[in-house]
């Protein structure tokens, strides 16, 4: 194998992409929360790593839904607890 | 066509995408007025506010429900060989229960191998690929004998079976002894390799004993030389135009580097294997699928909106967790809600113990002590506005 496995091609995982803090304020000021309230994903995910994000960003999650077609979701990068 | 400025009001409308799709398939090549086309998009649009789930509407329990019903009706127990590839996976209600537990290791580990385009459609190729994850141990290349005099155990390897599997007499000469010390952790013997007569001979360490020699006579015949080692078995079938790999035993991390593996499609249905391999959100997809074709395969209709409901729960925080006191139920903050569910001493002790303060803001707390619960209707508080003068 000459190129390290990219968890993004793969079918099961939808699109990751982080946003920008303004996108970020918008989001939270539509539904009127605050970032703890956002669903989480850990920093050591293998698709944050992909995509290189920090803890305490925001990514975009764009799924292809069963319902929908196509739904947006966002996660919020935390660090991972300790055991 | 579908006239532009229909297609603008189209995309700029508050819909889902499907919908979105559908209502231009069917719009296309149509022959309608402006003000039919309005009439058209309002009333898709008011049929699509109509559908959509209210405000306060408890949709945990209607999922538990819609999910808990049609499950009585689930087979009890089956082992069942899934389609033609013989090849046992658990299904019905013991399979639901452990994708809905959070299990770490199913009872039947499968994954599905895609190959590469050049791999797909060659069965040769195929085949040879399924060489490189089956895990076969040394006895299957040569033969092995213990010879009680010498107090040694000799293995002639068969060159023409490393042939048909593209490994050279060599490299099992030398995987062999580096697993049976690495992988099996057994490492009183010693070994001499003859290249010539492709013959490896492992002696023990002491010698004075027989059941040493019975022991490494085990482990030099079960130590897995080529393959991967959690892939017990692999079946090779054409479906769809191409060639697919089934496997008993999941290892998705190792079979990824495997030349010839499609990294895009291949799956595995340990959930949590795909949790740490590909992630959360991937966690989150196997979760519906599983779970779906579990369903389906029983011929049970759920609506993907409550399993995709739970399958939302169990993957809120960051990584899978099972619905049940040690998962979402047992993480809930109302001391009562928790106590309400399963252990119930326990959990009132520990509270008290903790000086923890319940706010009784949810719903199984608020039926205990007896209040209207904050749901539906309840949920509403009426507010007058005074008039001012």
């Amino acid at each position: 194998m000459d190129t390290k496995l990219n968890v993004l091609t793969h079918v099961m995982v939808p699109d990751h992409t982080i946003m920008s803090e303004e996108e970020v304020r918008t989001l939270l000021s539509h539904y009127n929360i605050t970032t703890e309230q956002l669903p989480n994903i850990f920093h050591d995910d293998p698709a944050v790593k992909a995509i290189d994000a920090k803890v305490d960003d925001v990514i975009r999650i764009v799924r292809i839904s069963h319902t929908a077609g196509r739904a947006e979701s966002y996660r919020l990068v935390i660090k991972r607890p300790k055991k | 066509m579908l006239p532009e400025k229909f297609g603008k009001k189209i995309a700029a409308a508050g819909l889902p995408e499907k919908t979105k799709d559908q209502l231009r398939s069917f719009l296309e090549g149509k022959e309608i007025t402006d003000a039919q086309f309005k009439q058209i998009l309002d009333r898709v649009i008011r049929e699509y506010q109509s559908t959509r789930i209210e405000a306060c509407e408890a949709v945990g329990v209607i999922a538990a429900q819609s999910i808990g019903e049609p499950g009585t009706q689930m087979t009890m127990r089956t082992f069942h060989y899934a389609g033609v590839a013989e090849i046992n996976v658990t299904l019905g209600l013991p399979r639901l229960i452990e994708i809905m537990d959070a299990r770490k290791e199913p009872s039947t580990p499968t994954m599905t191998i895609y190959l590469e385009q050049d791999y797909a459609n060659d069965r040769d190729r195929a085949r040879e690929v399924s060489w490189k994850i089956e895990a076969a141990p040394l006895h299957e290349f040569g033969d092995i004998t213990t010879d009680m005099e010498q107090m040694q155990v000799v293995v002639h390897i068969n060159t023409k079976v490393c042939e048909k599997r593209k490994i050279s007499p060599m490299e099992i000469m030398e995987k062999s002894p580096k697993n049976i010390r690495d992988r099996r952790h057994y490492r009183d013997f010693e070994h001499e390799i003859d290249e010539e007569n492709s013959r490896v001979a492992f002696t023990p360490k002491d010698r004075e004993s027989y059941q040493n020699l019975f022991q490494l006579a085990e482990h030099v015949r079960n130590v897995i030389v080529q393959g991967i080692d959690d892939i017990e078995r692999v079946v090779v079938r054409k479906e769809t135009g191409e060639y697919i790999l089934y496997t008993e035993g999941s290892n998705l991390k190792d079979v990824f580097e495997v030349a010839g593996v499609d990294t895009t499609r291949t799956r595995t249905n340990n959930i949590s294997e795909a949790a740490s391999v590909l992630g959360i959100e991937a966690a989150r997809n196997a979760i519906i699928y599983e779970a779906l074709s579990t369903l389906g395969e029983q011929g049970i209709l759920i609506d993907v909106r409550h399993i995709m409901l739970v399958a939302d729960m169990m993957c809120m925080d960051g990584e899978v967790k099972q619905i049940g006191r040690h998962g979402i139920a047992g993480e809930k903050e109302s001391v009562l809600s928790r106590a309400a569910f399963e252990v119930t001493v326990n959990h009132l002790l520990d509270a008290a113990v903790a000086n923890e303060v319940d706010e009784l803001s949810g719903v199984t707390e608020n039926v205990i002590v007896g209040q209207p619960i904050q749901l539906g209707t309840g949920d509403v508080k009426l507010i007058a506005v005074k008039p001012e003068n």
